[in-house]
C-alpha cells in the first residue's frame, strides 16, 4: 500500500491543473500571446517556492519520509538536446494546448480526443528511442 | 464551498505545485510527468526492437499511479468542483482566436476546432492531434524533460540545462501560436 500516497498526489495534480485552468487550451494560447499574467504567475510562484524546498533539501535539514537526504540528480547537458529538443516539444505544447501532465488530468475530464494526442506523444517518446543515436545531442 | 468551487488564481496554484514537487521529493521520488511516455513504451514492448526501453519499468509504477490519481483529480474536478466550464481569457485573446478561425474561445475549457469528436473523426481533426501528441513526445524525451520536468524541477534548482529547454519551450510555442496556428483553420 505504499503507493497510496502516490495515488493521492496525484489526485491533488489533477484537481489543481482543472481548477486553475492549465489544461485549458485558451490558456496556453494566451500564455504564448502574453495576454495574460495567469501561467506566469502560477510557473513563477511554483519556481519561487521550489527554490526555497531546494535550499532545505542541500542543507539536509528536509530528508526523505525514510531519514535519506534528498538527492537533485542534474539534468543531461547538451545545447541541441535541451534547444531543439526543446523547440519541438513547444511547437507541440502550443498546439496540443497540453502537455504531459495536463494530457492525463483531460482525461479524467472525459475529453476523448486527448487519447488521440496521449497516443502520439507515447509514439512520439517511441520516436525518440528509435532515432536517438542519429540526431544531435 | 465557493473558494473551492470558482476559479482558482494563480498565487494558488502555484504553491500547490511547489507543495507537490517538494512532497514527491519527500517520498524519494522526483516530479516529472513525461518519463510516463517511455514507461508506456516499456510496458507495451519496445525493448524488443529499441534497446533505449530496456528499461526495468517497474520502478515507475509511482509515477504510474500518480498518473491514475491525476486523472481521477480532473474527474473529481470537472464534475463535483466546477459549476461552470467558462474559462476568463482576455477578451483580446478571444478577438484574436476569432480572427484565426476559433470561435466560443473561453467559453469552454477546450476549442471544439480541435477537440470535438467530429473534428477528431475527421482526416485532419486526428491529424493535427496526432502530430501535437508526436511533438510533445519526442521533443520532451529529447529534451529531457517537460514542463513538470524542467520548467518547475529543473528551474528550481537552477539548472542551465533546463532554462535552455524553457527558452525552447517558448521558441517552440510562439512559432505555433503566432505562425503556424493562424494557417491551420
Amino acid at each position: 500500500m505504499k503507493y497510496i500516497k502516490f495515488f493521492l498526489v496525484g489526485i491533488l495534480f489533477g484537481i489543481v491543473m482543472s481548477k486553475a485552468e492549465i489544461i485549458s487550451w485558451f490558456r496556453i494560447y494566451e500564455m504564448f500571446k502574453f495576454q495574460s499574467f495567469h501561467m506566469y504567475g502560477i510557473i513563477g510562484s511554483a519556481v519561487l517556492l521550489g527554490m526555497v524546498s531546494m535550499f532545505f533539501f542541500k542543507r539536509k535539514m528536509v530528508k526523505t519520509f525514510e531519514g535519506e537526504d534528498i538527492h537533485v540528480a542534474p539534468k543531461k547537458k547538451g545545447l541541441y538536446r535541451n534547444l531543439l529538443g526543446g523547440i519541438l516539444f513547444g511547437l507541440g505544447w502550443a498546439l496540443a494546448g497540453a502537455c504531459p501532465g495536463p494530457m492525463f488530468v483531460l482525461v479524467g475530464k472525459g475529453v476523448i480526443s486527448i487519447l488521440v494526442v496521449i497516443f502520439g506523444a507515447t509514439f512520439g517518446a517511441f520516436l525518440y528511442g528509435l532515432f536517438k543515436s542519429r540526431i544531435p545531442h | 464551498m465557493e473558494f473551492i468551487t470558482q476559479p482558482w488564481a494563480w498565487y494558488v496554484a502555484g504553491p500547490i505545485i511547489a507543495f507537490i514537487m517538494f512532497l514527491l521529493f519527500y517520498f524519494g521520488e522526483r516530479f516529472g510527468m513525461s518519463s510516463n511516455l517511455e514507461t508506456f513504451c516499456a510496458i507495451g514492448g519496445a525493448g524488443r526492437f529499441v534497446d533505449y526501453f530496456k528499461i526495468d519499468w517497474k520502478q515507475n509504477t509511482w509515477n504510474l499511479i500518480f498518473v491514475a490519481g491525476a486523472i481521477t483529480g480532473g474527474f473529481i474536478a470537472s464534475y463535483w468542483l466546477s459549476p461552470s466550464d467558462v474559462v476568463a481569457i482576455n477578451p483580446q485573446t478571444v478577438q484574436d482566436l476569432a480572427d484565426i478561425g476559433i470561435t466560443n474561445a473561453g467559453l469552454t475549457y477546450l476549442p471544439d476546432e480541435i477537440f470535438s469528436v467530429d473534428t477528431m473523426l475527421s482526416v485532419k481533426g486526428f491529424s493535427i492531434l496526432l502530430i501535437a501528441g508526436i511533438m510533445v513526445g519526442f521533443g520532451a524525451r529529447w529534451a529531457g524533460g517537460c514542463t513538470s520536468g524542467h520548467a518547475i524541477v529543473g528551474l528550481s534548482n537552477l539548472e542551465i540545462p533546463s532554462l535552455i529547454s524553457v527558452i525552447g519551450f517558448f521558441i517552440g510555442g510562439m512559432i505555433m501560436t503566432w505562425f503556424i496556428l493562424p494557417l491551420i483553420f
